[in-house]
């Protein structure tokens, strides 16, 4: 649904040029949340700015439901632009405007007559939850209702992509929780594809299908949120599940072992092996794609006389990884 | 001077003031507006951006307001004469009293504008708005409160501007002023004048106040 290629953005400052962006591949499959994620200066917001041109790229391509967007003419670019919706961490709502005013407004940008316009405010306002405050101004709404407001605004030409800049970060953690799951209804009641960038692992863990780690201007590491917490050593998995270094046990194996999923996999083992499993540490997380964990196990005796243990475990759990 | 020898002259100086004051306040915000979104749009990072001509006209506009007004009003004699085809009048003073003010009230629209939410603009980009919706419905509707607060400021300058216009035989309340109480030192002239003056300034300022607190929703 979004192709990235090749994309690069510096800024020309006082202090040298400064590459927001140096050179990014990326691919958003429809219907999927597709979260960046990385420290404020990655670059990820200028890459999401990128994506409807708010910023024009220095380089390289990016492809929104097959339409090259950086091919289009101002006027093209316009018309495409009022089939991406984007939501914003101030929300950016029209002061002046009440929210079913604002929610109005891509529509007059459309050319909506004015009486479709408000059947089609009321429709939107009720897909958010927000029918009864159509006639406030944001300055009376919460934070919650002003980005509801705003999906509500980016929903109006009905568009298959929405772009979210940091969309919960100026949220407490209850607001955040319901305008995830709204924007994740949304994602499966209207097959929207969403990409969004954030700096909250939480963001990450409840609402995304795949993911991409943003550091200074390049992506570490992309994939499929499950496929990417199979990998030992990757970076989000270990965001994900906060084990500490391991400690050192005399005559004992230590063992980190990613489940995703349900099972008894430990008692099967030590069943199976007569072993003592000690737990040392451990996370488990209910991500978006279902339960998932990672626990430290220690296993008495060493690597070599556990090493059937060791199978069975690699055989069952998604990774395994064992300390020397 | 007697209540009944006052009281004409009070009425046609009040209608002479309101007169020049209602009708260059009209012709200045057209301009200001103009002028003022011209200086955002054409400025570095505007939507319009063309630096030569924002210099240009920031150059124009600074004249304007370093001017002392007497010497504007003076100076635009040849100017006036061509757009209402004298230089003496009620209506010959609004001219200068335009020019004037119009400098002054593009740069209050200039930082009104300024004010308004950065996040906003990107956000009607992002929704396909073309320059004129964004100048329209984003930029003048949300700076509408700092407009019209301005605008009271401005109506509140001509209305000492407007005192000059006696200088080329506008008339009004401030040369009432002028030639019956400081220059034959009718004392009752002056302080009747001088009343009237506060009561406009007063009146101006609490229906600017009004509209502008109607506008603003923040």
């Amino acid at each position: 649904m979004i192709r990235i290629n090749g994309l690069r953005k510096t800024y020309r400052g006082r202090g040298g040029d400064v590459a927001a962006v140096a050179g990014v591949d990326l691919t958003v499959r429809a219907g999927e949340v597709f979260g960046v994620l990385g420290r404020s200066g990655a670059g990820k917001s200028t890459l999401l700015r990128c994506v409807n041109m708010l910023e024009r790229p220095d380089a390289g391509t990016i492809t929104v439901d097959g339409v090259d967007l950086a091919g289009l003419s101002e006027t093209g670019l316009r018309t495409a632009r009022q089939r991406i919706g984007m939501i914003h961490q101030h929300f950016a709502l029209l002061s002046s405007r009440t929210a079913a005013g604002n929610v109005s407004f891509p529509l007059e940008v459309m050319g909506m007559p004015r009486r479709q316009r408000a059947d089609r405010v009321a429709e939107l306002l009720d897909l958010v939850g927000l029918r009864d405050r159509a006639g406030a101004y944001p300055a009376q709404l919460s934070g919650g209702q002003k980005q509801r407001v705003g999906i509500a605004r980016a929903l109006a030409g009905e568009p298959k992509v929405l772009l979210s800049d940091e969309a919960t970060s100026a949220l407490d953690p209850d607001t955040t929780g319901s305008i995830l799951a709204l924007l994740r209804d949304l994602n499966q009641r209207l097959g929207l594809t969403i990409l969004l960038i954030t700096h909250e692992m939480e963001v990450v863990k409840r609402i995304c299908d795949s993911v991409a780690i943003m550091s200074d201007g390049v992506i570490t590491e992309a994939g499929p949120v499950h496929e990417l917490l199979a990998k030992p050593d990757s970076a989000l998995a270990r965001g994900i599940f906060r084990l500490g270094p391991p400690p050192v046990l005399d005559d004992a194996t230590i063992v980190d072992v990613t489940v995703v999923g349900d099972g008894s996999l430990i008692s099967a083992v030590a069943r199976a092996h007569d072993v003592d499993v000690r737990i040392l540490d451990g996370s488990v997380e209910t991500l978006a794609g279902g339960r998932a964990g990672r626990l430290r196990l220690a296993l008495p005796g060493s690597p070599a006389s556990n090493a059937a243990a060791l199978d069975q475990l690699r055989a069952s759990a998604v990774a395994v990884e064992v300390h020397p | 001077m007697t209540w009944s020898e006052m009281v004409p002259l009070l009425w046609e100086a009040t209608k002479e003031s309101a007169y020049m004051v209602l009708v260059a306040t009209l012709l200045t915000a057209v301009g200001g507006l103009l002028v003022g979104v011209a200086l955002v749009l054409t400025d570095r990072g505007g939507l319009l951006a063309l630096r030569p001509v924002n210099a240009l006209l920031g150059l124009i506009v600074n004249i304007g307001r370093s001017l002392p007004f007497i010497i504007l009003l003076v100076a635009i004699i040849p100017f006036t004469r061509a757009v209402v085809g004298t230089t003496i009048g009620t209506s010959a003073a609004i001219v200068p009293l335009t020019v004037g003010a119009i400098p002054f009230y593009a740069r209050i629209v200039e930082t009104a504008i300024r004010e308004v939410n950065r996040d906003v603009v990107a956000a009607a980009r992002a929704m396909g708005a073309s320059r004129r919706e964004i100048v329209v419905k984003v930029l003048l509707r949300e700076a509408r409160p700092g407009l019209v607060a301005g605008l009271t400021i401005t109506v509140v300058a001509l209305v000492g501007y407007s005192a000059m216009a006696g200088v080329v035989g506008g008339g009004g309340l401030g040369d009432l002023a002028i030639r019956y109480g400081y220059q034959r030192f009718e004392t009752e002239v002056m302080i009747a004048t001088v009343v009237l003056l506060v009561v406009f300034v007063q009146l101006a300022q609490m229906l600017g106040d009004l509209v502008a607190r109607r506008l603003s929703h923040r």
